[in-house]
């Protein structure tokens, strides 16, 4: 996990790059594949962003910065993104956050203490009929109960101590 | 429940996706085929007779829009799909890209035709990685059959599809904002003039609609204007359009409905009605930006002119429904929350206006204002409105305006009691 992004992948980045003539639309792609492997995108893959592509590092963080789902402080291994917009207010949204801050023990915008969940707020998932929702990495998970989220993070717990 | 003809839907399956091969069968790409028959300019002016309009929320013409573009000036030309579809309450595209993606890359191909534009880009919101991938396997598909890229159809037509997966912040469903975006530069809005069909992606012309738009475009290449516009319940508007229930209903799922159905049937027969027995109370008509609408509108037609005239708009017709015990104050606090935390921090109407509306509402709901506060909060709108540099803010003032219209004595129960008198 400590390396930015596996060799294959840069090699395969840099010859994307060099065969198109504006190589900074691949900022982003670049950015998400960094936190796809690493978990979340350190000065230094800000700067490889930068030397793979052919642009300033300040390009980059300018975009780096400006997206909510690009992580440029260190997060847990899980990051649970919970919606607050209207529909899931509607549905009790409030009282699944407060759930999910008693349970793990975080306010929005904390890490677990292990390192193993981050909490935080987000605008509409696009899973308004199933409100309320929340995204755990790409998944998305919807009708959420207490009882859900709890196995939910049961789960979760299980998947990432199968991954060390 | 009355049965409505589906269109966008009428392969769609729970759960599933379809490929190629059922697409085909169910007449899939027989518009592509209908469209390289013609010339680009004829299926713009088909497209323009059949009366469609933006299914994004703004509601413009598409053929209309589709004829301001310079078909013919030579060099690369751009099509953009907007698929950020961030705007609290709207879920439509993603049903569609889930059940039948190849609708949007058919109508992709024959738009790009229509526009000479050979380079196109799907762009996708962080949260719909599931859309990403089905359509990364419907363009394959389309490839491997023809149907993209070079010599389409053995017409000699050649168009490039990607797909591009985004980051967050709604900003990027602005089109100028989601243009930087795609060239990776940070994305807040741009100027306009020049518009994106003058100066667009990489400063060359580009001409940007939403998913549900271009699926649309396919079935009228396919079945004729006469056929689309007879789709409509409203004499005077053409085709179907996609709801997505949400809010205090019992069925909050998403349907393809003829565009002037009635807000009762929409909420009544569809959504069965508000949880609990409750009665209805209000609704956001098409997402987060638009105007409430009451129990004086529920025989209104659910369309664009019909939901203007009564100082509201169809939006993205994803219908939010609040019940009778819901304190609206704190449904406005909560929509304006999200706006305050989505501007981009641009234009200072935008950054400094829409926080100070939150301070205002907070200062409300949680009884600590006065009718000084009622005051300022009149005059902070009529300092956004009009002013802001792009479109968000603006919007954001749509559900603001409605409580001061439709809403004000709660507002003034609010000050009276010093609290919320519907304790939320």
């Amino acid at each position: 996990m400590n390396e930015l992004l596996p060799q294959k992948q840069i090699n395969s980045f840099k010859d994307k790059a060099s065969e198109i003539s504006h190589p900074h639309e691949m900022i982003i792609d670049l950015l998400r594949a960094i936190q796809l492997h690493h978990g979340w995108v350190p000065d230094d893959g800000v700067l490889l962003t930068a030397e793979v592509l052919g642009v300033l590092p300040i390009e980059v963080e300018e975009v780096a910065t400006f997206y909510d789902k690009i992580f440029r402080r260190e997060v847990g291994k899980r990051v649970i993104h919970i919606c607050d917009s209207i529909c899931c207010w509607t549905t009790g949204a409030e009282m699944i956050a407060e759930h999910l801050k008693k349970t793990l023990g975080i306010g929005l915008g904390e890490t677990t203490a292990d390192g193993l969940f981050t909490l935080l707020p987000t605008c509409c998932l696009g899973a308004c009929g199933e409100a309320p929702a929340m995204m755990i990495g790409f998944t998305t998970h919807g009708l959420l109960t207490t009882e859900k989220i709890d196995d939910i993070l049961q789960r979760e717990r299980a998947a990432v101590a199968a991954e060390v | 429940m009355n049965a409505y003809t589906q269109v966008l839907f009428k392969n769609r399956r729970p759960n599933e996706t379809v490929l190629l091969p059922e697409y085909e069968k169910n007449g899939g790409y027989q518009g592509l085929r209908a469209a390289m028959k013609m010339q680009p300019a004829e299926v713009c002016e088909l497209v323009k007779d059949s009366g469609l309009r933006g299914r994004g929320g703004a509601g413009f013409p598409t053929g209309i829009k589709w004829s301001f573009f310079p078909a013919d000036q030579p060099g690369d030309k751009y099509l953009v799909c907007n698929g950020d579809e961030m705007e609290p309450g709207t879920y439509k595209d993603r049903q569609l890209l889930l059940a039948d993606p190849h609708q949007l890359v058919e109508g992709m191909a024959i738009a790009s035709y229509a526009l000479q534009a050979q380079i196109g880009y799907v762009f996708l919101r962080y949260a719909y990685e599931d859309c990403f991938q089905r359509l990364e396997q419907a363009i394959e598909e389309a490839v491997e059959a023809g149907y993209l890229g070079e010599n389409i159809l053995g017409s000699g037509f050649d168009f490039e599809l990607h797909v591009h997966g985004s980051a967050g912040r709604y900003i990027l469903g602005e089109e100028t904002s989601q243009l930087n975006g795609l060239e990776g530069r940070r994305p807040n809005p741009r100027s306009k003039p020049p518009f994106p069909a003058q100066r667009g992606l990489f400063g060359r012309p580009t001409n940007v609609n939403n998913v549900e738009t271009l699926a649309t475009v396919p079935h009228i290449l396919t079945h004729g204007t006469t056929w689309f516009q007879d789709l409509a319940l409203n004499p005077e508007s053409a085709g179907t359009k996609l709801f997505g229930l949400s809010g205090h209903l019992n069925r909050t799922e998403c349907y393809e409905l003829p565009l002037g159905i009635t807000l009762r049937e929409v909420v009544e027969d569809f959504g069965g009605g508000v949880r609990e027995g409750k009665k209805f109370k209000a609704c956001l008509p098409g997402g987060a930006s638009t105007p409430y609408l009451t129990t004086d509108h529920l025989d209104v037609m659910m369309d664009f002119n019909p939901l203007e005239e009564v100082e509201s708009r169809l939006g993205t017709a994803g219908v939010t429904v609040f019940n009778e015990d819901t304190c609206m104050v704190a449904v406005t606090r909560n929509l304006n929350q999200f706006f305050a935390r989505e501007s981009c921090g641009w234009c200072t109407p935008c950054r400094d206006g829409l926080s100070t509306i939150s301070w205002l509402l907070d200062r409300i709901e949680f009884g600590q204002a006065t009718n000084d506060d009622l005051a300022m909060l009149k005059d902070q709108v009529k300092n956004i409105k009009g002013r802001s540099f792009c479109a968000l803010a603006e919007g954001a003032m749509g559900p603001v305006e409605a409580l001061l219209r439709l809403f004000e004595h709660e507002i003034i129960d609010h000050i009276k009691q010093g609290g919320c008198p519907f304790a939320c």
